[in-house]
């Protein structure tokens, strides 16, 4: 990739949100011509599909996996919507390019990282997202299933491969208020909810070794929004952490110019909620790696002491840096300390 | 003291400009041709380049839809969602304020890695994900010069009436012109191609569905199943790292998308390799011309630095050390050099921008391939050239530099020693000349490779042009045992002594000859092979296709009353020896059997063919694997036996003709869909018009006449450039002549004047000196006769055997000698003209000095 396009995504990524979804559409544009999230409760299955009148959409998963041999793995399923104009003011004919999807895959070992991506136009059918039967796809990659308590995860890179079966174990669990997740104090938000009660099991093959079987837990995130988040934001810190009690945590560290903007949602083991703003969490970088030609932490320490949380989160690989259009640091975690367990981090915006 | 030594050397130049006008001509002439071809050269492979590297470029695999019906957005979807790695374009021409030029409507989103304007150029992949290039009005990108002729509204090459022989682009109808969006210029993209956004091609086009997916990546044995919709191509997943987990697999195309067939990389599918030929015949032209170039420059620096033998004596004797000398020497020539060079360079440039036009139609008519018609040149290419001009001055001067260094500071300075080449160095000479004839011998008899057989057309070449003295001494003392009378002798005496003085003049001569003989000759014998295969090839008076199979049928019945016979042309693509080739299947008929360019064959291949129990095959394929008749050839995994082999020019594919039967057995999808008609000739235009109107625009009508004049036509063109770089080859070695012998007029005037002071009036002795210019060239042109036909020789039967595979028939054109022999003397008595009509009007008082001032 060259400098010129790297310096336009990296110019994306100082919108966070809009970012994830967007290596590639008409950003600045700002969201008008867009429905705005709003709070609510969600309209389920339907909320399940796609929202083409907000701007920028995703289906994100992440497992925690363990071979037979036991020792740890993760891989990562992501299909990213992005809308080029707004509906009905977009292009018109069998072709026209009124969406982008964006789909990336990756697995995690403690020894190697491999990613994939793959790219489609809207509106041609290569990739999408539907309720009933519940889909999201890009080629011959695919989230499907009757519904989205049960459902197939396929992908595959040149070097990586695999299939898994994910059964919900429980509720779907909204994040922020009610859904409504707040990311900057200007107020910019998205509707958010996560399925992180998946347990997964399936096939996994790395180059030319033998097929493993591998097995673990899974994390879904479903997020919409048409805003970009506050200018000064350059990257994040996201975390989906699994701990042995059953019990879950998901948190977000939002960088930009002054103090970190943090949010969180403590699960509880039956899906119970409780979401936690402003300085509730403690979230601080222990460790750094060097990645890809850049300083990235990946060892932290995360502390809730009104759950009584206080833990160190470790990367299973240090070197879990997706190359895709879009680059970022993504991978599985291991955690020690008041909790025991395992999880997912996502980083961005470290240049 | 440097600057005092280096006026006394440059003063030499002052008082002889003309000295310095043929050293810097010379130079500058021979580096503007080498540059010259260089740049079209360079200029052609990058077009060819960002051809190939166009998404929809002839190299890749594609899906295309069987008859009449479009690609369509399920077709594509569900391809991509079965793993298969396609990427959807839509080719069209549109009408320009430039003229017609290509559309290619490409997804951003889909195309393979360096798709777009290549490796080098990632800025168009950049663009192409610009929601602007995506989004309407949505961007034109293209390369630079297509992208003015467009802003601009005029003059791109492109919109020439030439047919491109490329069947996949459709003409858009309807006069009206769509609004077209803006334009972006873009290096590294095809010239005259319109790279747009796939619903922006679909928009100036009409509507239009795309016309071919095309494959970004491999799917597995791919060349086994090539066109073959029984085949099984599998779910292309799978690959090097085993079968994923998960995968669709197993799927095949006719499962996913009956509607649509697998075509192979057709025909021009390498158009570098194809016109490979034709820059090889430019390179070696240029290396020609500056060899030529150099014969002149080498002669002028030698005079320079014979008639300054006094002056480096007379400094030296001064106190002037030698390296200092050997320095300042240096330098000048590198001045001189650079000087020379930047002014070769830009008429080079001039000598480029005038062919290339020429060159790009002609590339353009041949095998389909853009060429920019304007040139954009790198600071490599003027730095190069410049490169050239010092190496080759030095070259030339290394042997003059190499005196001066072994100079005695106390030797009489004796300019006249120059003209009398020792013995010792005539031998020297001749023993190089053996020893290149013998090394040319050598790779001709045991080289393999197309290096090889270029170094021996350099041995070869080099090794005449060193033995050309030797045989023109030799000649001039046969003609002195004849000559009776003492002018006559003293003519022949008089001729022997210039000789040396001349021959480097004479021996750039004999070049530029040899290379007009032999390429004319290889031209000629490839024009008259060509329309003789032409005749057998194109025997069916009208060649019709349609592009619906099932009104292919109906045409046939129609047809059938209306000629005397209907040969179904089927086709498809196999592997042969490893390779990606043809395979067609034949009708029996006498068309065939009268007509077809067998080379050799069984007695009974047709027979053969007809029952299905023999292939024929074309030379390309024969030389690659050694096969004769009677050997075996494995086609699509079955034995065959070869009944014959057949002429292929211009083809780089190995190509295998098989018996209808056999071949509709083999392959019951492939329905023929083009036909050649055979009928009176005189029919043929009323049954092309009836076709027309009873079929419209379905049918594509061919007229075996209209085809092979354009054939022809194309052809000429083709070597239009080659003649006149052989014109210039031939100017330059005529200057060279007129460039020696004025340098000697000056010199002989102390053996002159004798001749004169004896009675032979000045008008004799100048008519004398005609008589020799003319009689030394056409001793030289005799002796580029054989030379000129070796060198033939080795281009059509070791240098065209090596780069295409298949030899050429030499015939030989005894009547071009004649007219080149004229045009050497004409060359000769041209070059003499000049110095001649000095001797005629010498005031006698010059003479007269000669004995005044004599030692």
């Amino acid at each position: 990739m060259s400098v010129d396009r790297r310096l336009v995504l990296t110019g994306l990524l100082t919108l966070p949100v809009t970012a994830r979804a967007q290596g590639f559409a008409g950003l600045g544009t700002g969201a008008r011509g867009y429905a705005m999230p709003r709070p609510g409760p969600f309209d389920f299955p339907a909320d399940h599909g796609p929202h083409p009148e907000f701007r920028i959409e995703w289906w994100y998963v992440t497992a925690n996996l363990r071979d037979a041999a036991g020792r740890d793995c993760g891989v990562q399923w992501t299909l990213f919507r992005s809308a080029l104009a707004p509906p009905g003011a977009g292009p018109e004919g069998p072709w026209a390019a009124q969406q982008a999807w964006m789909g990336h895959a990756a697995v995690t070992t403690p020894e190697v990282h491999l990613s994939a991506e793959r790219l489609a136009r809207g509106g041609t059918g290569q990739a999408g997202a539907s309720v009933q039967p519940f889909g999201a796809w890009i080629d011959d990659w695919r989230l499907t299933g009757p519904t989205p308590d049960r459902v197939e995860m396929v992908a595959r890179g040149d070097a990586f491969s695999y299939a898994l079966t994910l059964a919900a174990d429980g509720p779907v669990v909204p994040q922020g208020e009610g859904g409504y997740s707040v990311k900057s104090a200007a107020g910019q938000a998205s509707r958010y909810y996560s399925q992180p009660f998946y347990r997964a099991e399936g096939q996994l093959r790395l180059g030319d070794a033998a097929v493993q079987q591998v097995s673990g837990t899974a994390w879904l995130d479903r997020e919409w929004s048409s805003q970009p988040l506050a200018e000064d934001q350059s990257g994040w810190d996201w975390f989906s952490l699994n701990f042995d009690s059953g019990e879950k945590l998901m948190a977000f560290r939002l960088r930009g110019e002054g103090a970190p903007f943090v949010s969180a949602t403590w699960i509880a083991a039956d899906g119970t909620p409780t979401p936690y703003g402003g300085t509730a969490l403690r979230i601080a970088p222990l460790r750094e790696a060097a990645v890809a030609g850049r300083q990235v932490p990946v060892a932290w320490s995360l502390a809730l002491p009104e759950k009584g949380v206080d833990i160190r989160v470790e990367a299973v690989n240090d070197a879990a840096w997706m190359t895709t259009a879009v680059a970022y640091w993504e991978g599985p975690m291991r955690i020690s300390g008041s909790h025991g367990g395992r999880g997912y981090l996502e980083m961005t915006g470290y240049d | 003291m440097n600057r005092a030594a280096l006026m006394a050397l440059v003063s030499h130049w002052r008082r002889r400009p003309l000295q310095l006008l043929t050293l810097v001509l010379g130079l500058a002439t021979a580096t503007a041709l080498w540059s010259g071809v260089q740049a079209i050269n360079a200029e052609a492979r990058d077009s060819y380049d960002a051809a190939a590297q166009t998404v929809a470029g002839a190299g890749a695999a594609r899906l295309v839809a069987r008859g009449g019906q479009g690609i369509t957005r399920e077709d594509f979807a569900v391809l991509r969602r079965a793993g298969w790695p396609v990427t959807p374009v839509i080719e069209g021409r549109i009408d320009t304020p430039a003229g017609p030029m290509r559309v290619t409507g490409i997804d951003p989103f889909t195309l393979g890695p360096g798709m777009l304007g290549g490796a080098e150029s990632s800025e168009a992949t950049e663009i192409a994900y610009d929601p602007a290039f995506l989004t309407p009005p949505g961007l034109i990108l293209a390369a630079p010069e297509t992208a003015r002729a467009l802003e601009g509204g005029t003059g791109e090459g492109t919109a020439s009436s030439d047919a491109t022989p490329d069947k996949v682009l459709r003409e858009a109808e309807g006069p009206e012109r769509a609004e077209l969006p803006p334009v972006r210029a873009v290096a590294g993209l095809a010239p005259g191609t319109l790279v747009v956004d796939l619903s922006v091609a679909a928009r100036l086009l009409g509507n239009a569905a795309p016309t071919a997916l095309i494959l970004t990546g491999p799917v597995p044995d791919l060349e086994d199943h090539a066109d073959d919709d029984r085949g099984a191509i599998g779910g292309p997943i799978g690959g090097r790292n085993g079968e994923p987990v998960g995968g669709p697999g197993g799927d095949t195309l006719a499962d996913l998308a009956p509607g649509l067939r697998l075509q192979t990389p057709q025909g021009n599918a390498d158009i570098s390799r194809l016109t490979d030929s034709f820059h090889l015949n430019l390179t070696a032209f240029g290396l020609l011309a500056f060899a030529v170039g150099l014969f002149i420059v080498r002669g002028a620096v030698g005079l320079a630095f014979e008639q300054r033998r006094g002056v480096f004596r007379t400094l030296r004797a001064l106190g002037l050390p030698l390296r200092r000398l050997l320095v300042l020497l240096l330098a000048e020539l590198l001045i001189l050099a650079v000087f020379a060079g930047l002014l070769g360079v830009a008429l080079g440039w001039l000598l480029a921008s005038a062919l290339l036009p020429d060159v790009a139609a002609t590339l353009r008519g041949l095998y389909g391939a853009e060429v920019a018609g304007t040139l954009t040149l790198s600071p490599a290419w003027w730095l190069s050239g410049l490169g050239v001009a010092v190496a080759g001055t030095l070259l030339a001067a290394g042997a003059s530099l190499w005196q001066v260094a072994r100079l005695p500071v106390l030797a009489p300075a004796q300019p006249r020693a120059w003209a009398m080449a020792g013995v010792r160095g005539a031998w020297l000479q001749a023993a190089g000349a053996l020893a290149l004839l013998v090394l040319a011998l050598g790779l001709g008899l045991w080289g393999r490779g197309l290096v090889a057989g270029f170094a021996m057309l350099g041995a070869l070449m080099l090794g005449a042009a060193l033995c050309l003295p030797l045989i023109l001494r030799g000649a001039l003392r046969l003609g002195a045992r004849g000559a009776r009378g003492p002018v006559a002798q003293w003519f022949w005496a008089d001729t022997g002594q210039q000789v040396p003085g001349l021959s480097l003049a004479l021996m750039a001569l004999l070049l530029a000859l040899a290379a007009n003989i032999g390429v004319g000759t290889m031209v000629a014998s490839f024009r008259l092979t060509f329309t003789g295969w032409l005749d057998q090839r194109l025997a069916a008076e009208l060649y019709v296709s349609s592009t619906d199979p099932a009104e292919a049928g109906a045409m046939r019945d129609w047809l059938a009353p209306r000629t005397r016979a209907i040969l179904p042309i089927v086709s498809t693509g196999v592997t042969l020896g490893g390779r990606p080739g043809e395979l067609y299947g034949v009708a029996d008929d006498a068309t065939y059997r009268d007509n077809w360019p067998i080379l050799t064959g069984l007695s009974d291949l047709w027979d053969q063919v007809a029952a299905g129990q023999g292939v024929v095959i074309n030379e390309q394929l024969s030389r690659a694997q050694e096969l004769a008749p009677g050997d075996t050839l494995p086609v699509a995994g079955e034995d065959w036996q070869v009944a014959g082999v057949y002429s292929d020019y211009g083809n780089p594919l190995p190509q295998v003709l098989m018996g209808m039967d056999a071949f509709a057995t083999r392959y019951p999808d492939i329905t023929p869909a083009r036909f050649g008609l055979r009928l009176p000739p005189g029919d043929a235009p009323a049954l092309a018009d009836a076709l027309r109107d009873r079929y419209g625009s379905g049918v594509e009508i061919v007229d075996q006449r209209a085809l092979k004049a354009e054939s022809l036509r194309i052809f000429e063109r083709t070597f239009t450039v080659t003649g006149a770089l052989n014109v210039l080859t031939l100017s330059v070695a005529g200057f060279a002549i007129l460039t020696s012998l004025l340098t000697l007029a000056g010199m002989r005037l102390p053996q002159l004047a004798p001749v004169w002071a004896l009675g032979l009036t000045r008008r004799r002795l100048a008519m004398l000196e005609l008589g020799r210019a003319v009689m030394l060239a056409a001793l030289t042109a005799l002796a580029a006769l054989p030379l000129g036909l070796a060198l033939a020789y080795v281009l059509l039967a070791v240098i065209n055997v090596e780069a295409f595979g298949w030899r050429l028939p030499m015939h030989l054109f005894p009547l071009d000698w004649l007219r080149l022999f004229a045009l050497a003397c004409l060359a000769g008595a041209v070059a003499s003209l000049w110095p001649a009509r000095r001797i005629a009007t010498l005031p006698p008082g010059e003479l007269l000095k000669v004995f005044a001032s004599e030692r």
